[in-house]
C-alpha cells in the first residue's frame, strides 16, 4: 500500500531576552550549575511569578510576521506535572488562550513555493536540566534554564516529507533569527523541535496515531529522526500492526528513534489558569508600535535580492539566512560602487570559507563591510587582479587593514599603463619567437603561454586583461 | 498582665512616645508573659527573644532619633506563614520544620521597616488549612477563653496570641475566613482587606487567588494603625493593586450616621446558633441607636459559597503544594530507593492528614474528565456570588452578620469529619470568593465564649469598615474583655 | 458521587503521596463526602456563566527586562537535602 507521512512541528525558540519569563534572573548561557536560579526560579516557598514584558513583545513580533492574530487577552495556566527539572511541580504555560493564535509560514522546497499553517504560539517557561554522572547513583538537578522564556510554535500536521518538515523548521530558524527574537542557537538548545510523525493510507483523509520525536536539536537530526521514523511506521503497518501512541527519542549515535521510558501512568497535566498570573492584555496600541519596529522579513528579502540585485535565489537564501550575514552584504555594497553579484559571491565564498576554517560565527566577521567594498571595486577598477585580491583578503582577514593600504603595501598593484605593459610585451614576443610563429600559424591558444610570459616578467602586477589585448595588437597589427 | 503596660496599640504607642517605657521594657514584658503563658495556649511555635531585644533596642534608638513611626518599638506576633529571612517558616507543617526562609515576605519588610518588634511565630493550621488549629505539626493552640475549646483557624495562634495578651497585635492570612473566624472564636478584631491590598509575596500561598494577609489585634483602632504599615503596592506580586497610600485611622471618627446596612436573610439560616443570632442583632441594635439604617437583602448564592470554596481553594492548593517534594528544601525522606519513592515517601510523610485530603480533593477536581463539572463549575458559581455582592452593594453601604454560625467548639470535634469542619466557614468563604474586605469584630458573649460580627464592606472600602467597627467599640466592651485565666 | 478506592490511588500517584493500603478506604469516605457536598453547585443553572479566576478582573502588570538576582546559590542550598558541585541530587533517574 501507498502510505503518506503526516508530520507536524512542535519548535521551542528560546526568547532573546536579558532575564527570565518570570524573575530577574539572568538567561545566560554556560553559568556554573544553579547560580542563576533565584527564589521564583527554584519554587521557593512564597515567592511568586511575574512577567517579563520583553518575553510579551517578542511573542507579539512573531506573531505578526507570521500574519496570525494575536490574543487581546490571552492566559498563563500550569500544566502540573512532577519532575526534578520542574521545580514547582508546574510549568507555566499558556493552554486555552495562548497570546498567537493561526498563522502560515512560507517556504520553498525544490522551487516550490508551499504556506505551512501555523496552529498557535504560546509562551512557557524552560525547565532545568537533569545532569548524569557526578554522583554515582545520583541525578543533579541544575535549575539556571529553569523559567528561560520559551516560545511554542506549533505547526498544522501538514508536512509529508522529512525534507520538507526541515525546510519549514529552516525557514522558522531564518524568520526567529530575522526577528531578533532567539539567537537561533541549536548546540545550547535556543531552538529545538519535537516532531510529530503518522502515517496514513494515501487518498486518506483520516490521521493515523501519530508518535512524539522529543528534543530534536539539529536540522539533520529532525531530518534523520523523520526518515528513520517514517520507515519504522511504514514497517509496522505493513505488517499489518498497529502504530502505538508514544514519545520517543532520536539516538543520533545509533540514528534510530526508541520508546522513552514509559512513565507507569498516563499523563494527565490537570491545566488551570495559573491564580498567581492575570490575564495579558494587547492593545491595538501595542499592536501598531510592535509592527513599526518589524523588520523586513526574510522572504521579503529573498525576493528583494532577487530582483534588485539578480541574485539568484539560493545565494540569496544563503545571505539572508543570517540576519548577519545579510546586513554585512548589504552594508559592503557601498560607498563605493560594486557588483552586488561579485559582493555575494565573495561572502559566500571567501568570507564563508575562512570563518569555517577558523570556526568563527557570523557575528565575529574580522573584516568590516567597508573592507569588502573597498576590495571588489578594486578589482572592478582593474587595481588588482583576482589572484591579487584572494591575496589582500587573507591579509586583510588576518592582519586587517583597508585593501588600498595592502595592496599598496604589498605591492599588489596591478600594472594597467600600456607604457610598462608595451616594453613587457615587446621583450616577450622578442624571448619566444618559436611561440610567436606557432600562433601566428594559427595556435591562438598559445597566447596563453604568452601572457603568462608576460605576467611571469611583471611579477604578476601587469593586468591579464591588458597584456592580453596588446598582444594580440601586436601580433596581428604586425 | 502587669499593671503598667496597657493593652492596646494606640495606648502603647502613646507611651513610648511619652517615655513612660521603652521598647526593650514592653518587649521583655511580652516575652516574660509568652514564658509563663504559652504553654497554656501553644500560640507561638517560635519565640525570638534576643531578635526581638535586639529589634526593640534598634527601635528605641530611632524614638531617641526621632525617626520613630507610630508602630515603632510595638511588638507583634507573625503568623508562621510569612517568611522571616534567619527565622525558620514552618507553616505549622513538618515538610518546613527545617526551613529557614532565606529572604523576607513583603509585609515582614514593611513590618521591620515601621519598626515594630517580632516576637515570634505563630501557630497554626498547617499550611492554613483549617479551621480550628488542630492540624498544626507543632500542636494544637487552646482558646483561651476555655482551652478545651479550638481558637478557631487558620489564624488560631495569632487570634489566641492576641486574645491571652501573649501580643498587642498579630498578623493573620485569611483564605476562606482564617482572620475572620480565630479572631471571632478568640474575642478579638480581625481585618481581611481586599484581595490585592497586602501583598502575598513571601506569604506562602494555600490558595492563590482567595490568599489575602491583614492585620489582627484587639479593636478596630488597633487593625487600622497595623493595616497602615502593612498594605501597600509590591511589584513582586502580580495581582498587588497599586492606589495611592490610606491613613485607614483618618475615617475612625466618621461615625455610622446614615450608613446602609444590609443583612442577608442568608446568614441567619438553620445552620446559625439562635443565641449567636441574638447577640449580633443586639450588636447591631447599638449601630442603629448610633444612626446606621438597617435593611434586610439576599444574597441568593451564598448557600453555594461553600462547595465552590471547597474546590477552588484544594484545586489551587494541589498545585501550590507540589513544589513541596524533598528535592531543594524542606522534608526529605530517609534513604529513598528511586524519584518516585523520594516524592511519595516526603510528601506523606511531610503533610498532615486535612492538607493531603485537600490536595486530593484538588487533584481530583482537577483532573481530566472532572474539570467542568468540579473547578469550572465552582469558577461560574464564583462569578455569581461576585455579582450577587454587586448587586447588594448597589443599595447598602456595608453588610453585616455572623462572622461563625456558633462559638468555638470543643477540640477533636470535626477532626474526622472534613465536612462538618468546612460548614464553620459558612459566612465567610463568599468574601474571599469575590475578593472583597471583611471584619469580625466581637459582638458579645455567649456562656462566655466570644461572639464575632462580621461585617462586609465594598472592594477597598476598609476604611468605613473600620470606622464601623470602631463606632460599635465606642459603646460595646466586648472587645475590652479579657480572659479570666489571662488577665 | 462516590470514590472508590481505585480512584484514590489513582489521585495519590497523580499528586506523589503514597497512602496506606489501610486509610485508603478512609480517604474513599471521606473524599466522597467532601464531593457529594460539594455537588450542591449543580443546583445553580450556570450556563452561559463566564468563569471567573481572579476576584478582581484586572490584566497583567509586567515588569522590565532587567537583570535584578544575583547569584545566591550558596545561602539557597544551605537548607537543601542533598547537594554535591552546586547541583540538587536526587536517585538516579533514567530517561
Amino acid at each position: 500500500m501507498e502510505w503518506q507521512p503526516v508530520i507536524g512541528l512542535e519548535v521551542h525558540a528560546q526568547l532573546a531576552t536579558q532575564s527570565k519569563i518570570f524573575s530577574g534572573a539572568a538567561t545566560a548561557y554556560g553559568a556554573a550549575p544553579n547560580v542563576q536560579a533565584c527564589g521564583v526560579d527554584l519554587g521557593l516557598p512564597g515567592v511568586l511569578p511575574v512577567l517579563n514584558a520583553q518575553a510579551v513583545e517578542l511573542a507579539v513580533r512573531f506573531g505578526l510576521a507570521i500574519d496570525a492574530e494575536i490574543a487581546p487577552c490571552s492566559v498563563f495556566a500550569r500544566k502540573n506535572y512532577f519532575y526534578p527539572d520542574l521545580p514547582k511541580g508546574y510549568q507555566i504555560s499558556q493552554y486555552e488562550h495562548p497570546i498567537v493564535g493561526c498563522g502560515h509560514l512560507r517556504i520553498t522546497l525544490d522551487e516550490r513555493e508551499l504556506d505551512i499553517g501555523i496552529t498557535r504560539a504560546h509562551l512557557e517557561e524552560d525547565a532545568g536540566k537533569s545532569v548524569h554522572g557526578v554522583v554515582s547513583g545520583r541525578t543533579g538537578i541544575d535549575l539556571n534554564r529553569a523559567g528561560t522564556p520559551l516560545l511554542e510554535i506549533v505547526s498544522e500536521p501538514v508536512m509529508h516529507s522529512a525534507r520538507e518538515a526541515v525546510a519549514y523548521m529552516r525557514e522558522l530558524h531564518r524568520l526567529v533569527r530575522h526577528l531578533g527574537i532567539c539567537d537561533g542557537n541549536m548546540q545550547e538548545g535556543s531552538f529545538r523541535c519535537d516532531a510529530n510523525v503518522s502515517l496514513r493510507p494515501a487518498g486518506s483523509d483520516t490521521l493515523g496515531t501519530r508518535t512524539e520525536i522529543k528534543n530534536l536539536n539539529s536540522f539533520r537530526f529532525v531530518e534523520r529522526a523523520i526518515e528513520f521514523e517514517i520507515e519504522r511506521q511504514r514497517d509496522i503497518l505493513e505488517d499489518g500492526g498497529k502504530v502505538v501512541q508514544e514519545t520517543r527519542l532520536y539516538d543520533p549515535d545509533k540514528d534510530e528513534t526508541r520508546t522513552m521510558r514509559t512513565k507507569e501512568d498516563a499523563h494527565d497535566y490537570r491545566y488551570f489558569p495559573d491564580p498567581d498570573l492575570l490575564p495579558v492584555s494587547v492593545s491595538a496600541d501595542d499592536l501598531a508600535r510592535i509592527r513599526a519596529t518589524l523588520p523586513e522579513l526574510p522572504a521579503a528579502r529573498i525576493a528583494r535580492y532577487v530582483d534588485d540585485y539578480g541574485l539568484g535565489r539560493e545565494d540569496a537564501a544563503l545571505l539572508v539566512n543570517e540576519p548577519a550575514v545579510a546586513a554585512f552584504f548589504e552594508a559592503s555594497l557601498g560607498p563605493l560602487e560594486v557588483p552586488a553579484k561579485a559582493v555575494a559571491n565573495w561572502i559566500t565564498g571567501e568570507v564563508f570559507g575562512a570563518l569555517n576554517r577558523a570556526g568563527l560565527a557570523v557575528d565575529d566577521i574580522p573584516i568590516t563591510p567597508a573592507m569588502l567594498n573597498q576590495l571588489v571595486a578594486r578589482i572592478g577598477d582593474g587595481t588588482v587582479s583576482g589572484k591579487g585580491a584572494k591575496t589582500v583578503f587573507q591579509a586583510m582577514w588576518s592582519e586587517g587593514g583597508l585593501p588600498d593600504d595592502i595592496i599598496e603595501a604589498q605591492g599588489l598593484k596591478q600594472v594597467s599603463d600600456s607604457g610598462a605593459i608595451d616594453a613587457i610585451v615587446d621583450e616577450v614576443i622578442a624571448a619566444n619567437p618559436a611561440q610567436v610563429q606557432d600562433y601566428l600559424a594559427g595556435k591562438e591558444k598559445i597566447l596563453g603561454y604568452l601572457v603568462g610570459q608576460a605576467m611571469k616578467a611583471s611579477k604578476g602586477k601587469a593586468n591579464p586583461a591588458a597584456v592580453s589585448a596588446l598582444l594580440v595588437d601586436k601580433l596581428k597589427g604586425d | 498582665m502587669s499593671e503598667s503596660f496597657p493593652r492596646g496599640v494606640a495606648e502603647l504607642s502613646a507611651g513610648l512616645a511619652a517615655g513612660d517605657f521603652s521598647s526593650v521594657e514592653l518587649t521583655r514584658h511580652y516575652l516574660a508573659r509568652i514564658a509563663n503563658h504559652d504553654a497554656a495556649v501553644n500560640a507561638y511555635i517560635t519565640v525570638c527573644g534576643e531578635r526581638a531585644l535586639a529589634q526593640a533596642a534598634a527601635a528605641d534608638a530611632r524614638r531617641a532619633a526621632g525617626t520613630a513611626g507610630a508602630l515603632t518599638g510595638i511588638p507583634y506576633a507573625h503568623k508562621d506563614i510569612f517568611c522571616t529571612r534567619g527565622v525558620r517558616t514552618s507553616c505549622a507543617s513538618r515538610m518546613l520544620d527545617n526551613f529557614v526562609a532565606p529572604y523576607d515576605a513583603h509585609v515582614t519588610e514593611c513590618l521591620d521597616r515601621a519598626g515594630l518588634v517580632m516576637l515570634g511565630k505563630t501557630n497554626m493550621d498547617e499550611f492554613a488549612m483549617g479551621s480550628s488549629n488542630e492540624s498544626s505539626y507543632y500542636g494544637r493552640t487552646c482558646n483561651p477563653w476555655d482551652p478545651g475549646r479550638v481558637p478557631g483557624g487558620s489564624s488560631g495562634g495569632s487570634a489566641a496570641a492576641v486574645a491571652a495578651g501573649l501580643a498587642p497585635l498579630a498578623t493573620g492570612t485569611d483564605t476562606g475566613g482564617s482572620i475572620r473566624q480565630p479572631a471571632a472564636l478568640c474575642g478579638i478584631s480581625g481585618l481581611k482587606p481586599t484581595y490585592g491590598r497586602v501583598s502575598r509575596f513571601g506569604m506562602i500561598a494555600f490558595a492563590s487567588s482567595l490568599d489575602q494577609g491583614g492585620p489582627m489585634a484587639r479593636s478596630a483602632a488597633d487593625l487600622a494603625l497595623m493595616l497602615n504599615v502593612m498594605a501597600g503596592f509590591d511589584a513582586r506580586d502580580s495581582t498587588s493593586v497599586e492606589r495611592p497610600d490610606e491613613d485607614f485611622t483618618a475615617p475612625l471618627a466618621n461615625g455610622v450616621d446614615g450608613l446602609r446596612i444590609g443583612i442577608p436573610r442568608e446568614y441567619f439560616g438553620a445552620e446559625l446558633d439562635p443565641r449567636v443570632g441574638d447577640t449580633v442583632h443586639a450588636a447591631l441594635a447599638e449601630l442603629e441607636r448610633r444612626g446606621a439604617r438597617l435593611s434586610e437583602i439576599s444574597l441568593a448564592s451564598a448557600p453555594l459559597a461553600i462547595p465552590a470554596y471547597y474546590v477552588i481553594a484544594p484545586a489551587e492548593c494541589s498545585s501550590n503544594l507540589s513544589r513541596f517534594d524533598g528535592v531543594r528544601y524542606g522534608y526529605r525522606c530517609a534513604d529513598p530507593t528511586d524519584l518516585t519513592d523520594l516524592y511519595e515517601r516526603s510528601r506523606s510523610e511531610g503533610f498532615g492528614a486535612e492538607v493531603k485530603r485537600r490536595i486530593l480533593v484538588g487533584t481530583y477536581a482537577l483532573s481530566s474528565g472532572y474539570y467542568d463539572a468540579y473547578y469550572r463549575k465552582a469558577q461560574q458559581v464564583r462569578r455569581l456570588i461576585k455579582e450577587d455582592f454587586a448587586r447588594a452593594f448597589d443599595t447598602v453601604d456595608l453588610i453585616a452578620g455572623p462572622t461563625t454560625p456558633a462559638p468555638a467548639f470543643a477540640a477533636g470535634t470535626h477532626v474526622d469529619d472534613p465536612v462538618t469542619m468546612y460548614l464553620s466557614d459558612v459566612y465567610t468563604t463568599a468574601v474571599n470568593l469575590a475578593g472583597l474586605p471583611a471584619l469580625s469584630v466581637p459582638a458579645g458573649f455567649l456562656d462566655g465564649l466570644p461572639v464575632g460580627l462580621q461585617l462586609i464592606g465594598n472592594y477597598f472600602d476598609e476604611g468605613r469598615l473600620l470606622a464601623t467597627g470602631h463606632a460599635l467599640q465606642q459603646v460595646s466592651d466586648a472587645h475590652r474583655a479579657v480572659p479570666p485565666a489571662f488577665a | 458521587m462516590s470514590i472508590s478506592a481505585v480512584d484514590v490511588r489513582a489521585i495519590a500517584r497523580l499528586a506523589r503521596l503514597s497512602i496506606a493500603e489501610s486509610d485508603i478506604p478512609v480517604y474513599a469516605g471521606q473524599l466522597s463526602s467532601i464531593l457529594d457536598f460539594v455537588a450542591q453547585m449543580n443546583a445553580v443553572d450556570t450556563a452561559g456563566v463566564e468563569p471567573l479566576a481572579h476576584p478582581l478582573e484586572l490584566s497583567a502588570r509586567l515588569r522590565a527586562d532587567t537583570v535584578t538576582e544575583t547569584d545566591r546559590r550558596t545561602e539557597l542550598q544551605a537548607g537543601a537535602p542533598e547537594t554535591a558541585d552546586g547541583l540538587y541530587l536526587v536517585p538516579q533517574v533514567i530517561e
